[in-house]
């Protein structure tokens, strides 16, 4: 019990580590952004004195760099982070009917994934070393290692246009959020399908499972067990894959012009409106950061001994990398 | 020797293409940039010009051609920066251990529990300075993986008798790193240089498509492919042209660099069952 308390506590305290560290390079974007400061907030208005001294005012700028920080930082937990250079609205306010529209891009995504990912990944290392593995290995190999936007425009171009499947641009329906969410649940399944593949080839050359076998338990029921016994290697990915699919859905929503989180990021960088861009970085580092300390503890709560086994097994499969797309 | 898989030597073949290209702009795309305004648009199949052209009336396979240097030539300096900072960081770590080590992996921790693709877009667009900055933030963000790779690499050695004999040589420890360690792991740490290639590429063509690589007009693939986008419809080829070429390049990378770390890995097993007999 004190280990276990021991380890969720040391996981949390990393995670906040981490998003403090976030914060901050995240606040110094406004200064690394070439110029003075208060004239990109000022962004397209006209640039008079008063205006300039009012915005150094607002945001404090002439007091010392680590004061402005913590003032940001004190702001962001309360969801104030100003006011959007290119909307001049509040920001939460602004960037909250986008928030939706992702969401429900990256629940219907991961649904897509996890049920498509798990069942090749079953059927792959069920059937190693026949043509429906290495079909499924094919597939596997192309989404690990191309990136979405690319798949993303072949299937915008066959799927939408040239077989009127689903609606071209644009947003508001269901239909319309299919198709990105395929595109992103192609290079997420794909991840999936090589973890519950080699979590589960790993299971079938163990000697319960030969044991299972010579008492003649049926298949389905050897795969359960299998399947419960590989559960937190699987389950360890997930922390992986939602990192992945929150970097993927700037892209994807991009192609698609979906009016999304992503889409509303990369509209804002190129504007350069950086209360937007501070805020829906911030939003998307603490989901990140909390959604996968939360699976570490789950799967530490499952079996105290795999967390170490499993985070080797990902860097084995060259999955540690994948999270970079 | 057994002989190579039919994917590995048709992936070979196709990056050697690619190389060409990268190495011979002026040879198989001599005319990529050349406008004329009065073939603009035209449609794949036309005669001189079999992929067509874009609104400016540039030659779309010539700009494919062209697009490969600027889509290839960052992917490998971020492969090159961040093996040259894995090498020293975990060369470092992984042979001195203690605080050094200590330091450099809770740098390493910190920087991969980050989401590195949303950090790269926030700082390369609000930075501006374009290509170069971006590849600077990308060597930055991919390094620790290599650190970590190399530094359990030299971990791996330094339990090994063959240490132990340098060790009692009084060689200094830059000489036993370089010369007698780095042998012995240089293949693992290619093997990983060469993969980086791949997702230099996947992820300078992102910031490329985002606008945040190259400048606007420039010939690079996934700048054609944002480009090539915005008429989709007149003219396909563009866009899909490039975003076939950026997936093919990616999975010939990884389709040799999986095969060749599952042939070390085997050479390894094989290694240990001789001995164990």
């Amino acid at each position: 019990m004190k280990d276990k308390l021991f380890f969720i506590l040391k996981r949390l305290g990393n995670s906040i580590i981490t998003l403090f560290v976030l914060s901050f390079v995240i606040f110094s974007l406004l200064f690394l952004a070439p110029g003075d400061p208060a004239r990109n907030l000022v962004g397209t208005r006209q640039a008079t004195p008063e205006l300039l001294e009012s915005i150094r005012a607002q945001h404090y700028l002439d007091e010392p760099f680590l004061v402005q920080y913590a003032r940001w930082l004190n702001g962001a937990f309360r969801l104030d982070f100003g006011t959007s250079i290119r909307a001049g609205a509040d920001v939460a306010t602004h960037v909250a009917p986008f928030a939706a529209t992702t969401f429900q891009l990256v629940g219907m995504a991961l649904f897509f994934s996890v049920i498509f990912g798990l069942s090749c990944g079953i059927i792959a290392a069920k059937n190693q070393g026949t043509l429906r593995d290495s079909f499924i290995n094919v597939f596997a190999l192309i989404g690990t290692s191309a990136p979405g936007f690319a798949v993303g425009l072949l299937l915008l171009y066959l799927l939408a246009f040239q077989l009127q499947l689903f609606p071209m641009f644009g947003s508001g329906t269901f239909m319309h959020l299919v198709l990105p969410a395929i595109t992103l649940a192609f290079a997420i399944s794909a991840m999936i399908i090589k973890i519950t593949r080699q979590a589960l080839l790993h299971e079938i050359n163990t000697d319960y499972t030969t044991f299972m076998k010579a008492r003649a338990i049926s298949p389905i029921r050897i795969t359960l067990a299998q399947l419960k016994n590989a559960s937190p290697t699987i389950l360890t990915s997930t922390g992986l894959v939602l990192a992945a699919l929150f970097g993927s859905t700037v892209l994807v929503e991009t192609i698609f012009s979906l009016p999304g989180l992503g889409n509303l990021l990369a509209s804002s960088v190129t504007f350069r409106d950086v209360p937007v861009v501070q805020f829906i970085a911030l939003i998307m580092a603490v989901i990140i950061c909390l959604t996968s300390a939360l699976v570490d503890i789950l799967v530490y709560l499952l079996n105290p001994q795999a967390v170490r086994v499993s985070t080797s097994n990902l860097e084995h499969a060259g999955l540690l990398k994948g999270r970079k797309k | 020797m057994k002989q190579l898989p039919i994917s590995v030597i048709l992936s070979g073949i196709f990056l050697f293409i690619i190389a060409l290209w990268v190495l011979l702009p002026h040879v198989f795309a001599p005319h990529a940039l050349s406008q004329n305004l009065e073939l603009s648009n035209l449609p794949p199949g036309t005669d001189g010009h079999w992929l067509g052209t874009d609104t400016l009336g540039r030659d779309v396979m010539q700009l494919l051609i062209a697009g490969s240097r600027s889509a290839l030539v960052g992917p490998i300096a971020i492969a090159l920066g961040s093996l040259l900072i894995g090498l020293t960081f975990g060369n470092l770590a992984g042979w001195f251990g203690g605080w050094i080590d200590r330091i450099i992996s809770a740098y390493a921790d910190l920087t991969l529990s980050m989401p590195s693709m949303l950090l790269a877009i926030a700082a390369a667009g609000i930075i501006g300075g374009g290509y170069w900055v971006s590849v600077f933030i990308m060597i930055i963000l991919y390094s620790p993986t290599d650190v970590r790779l190399v530094r359990a690499a030299v971990l791996q050695q330094k339990s090994k008798p063959y240490i132990e004999s340098t060790l009692l040589m009084k060689l200094k420890p830059f000489h036993i790193l370089t010369k007698h360690i780095f042998p012995n792991i240089s293949s693992i740490v290619f093997v990983n240089f060469f993969l980086n290639i791949a997702y230099g590429l996947v992820s300078m063509s992102s910031l490329s498509f985002l606008g945040l690589g190259v400048g606007p007009g420039d010939a690079d693939w996934g700048r054609q492919l944002s480009d090539g986008r915005q008429y989709l419809f007149e003219n396909p080829s563009l866009a899909i042209g490039a975003g076939l070429l950026i997936i093919l390049t990616a999975v010939s990378i990884n389709v040799i660099g999986n095969y060749a770390t599952e042939r070390e890995e085997l050479d390894n097993l094989r290694g240990k069952r001789t001995k164990r007999l």
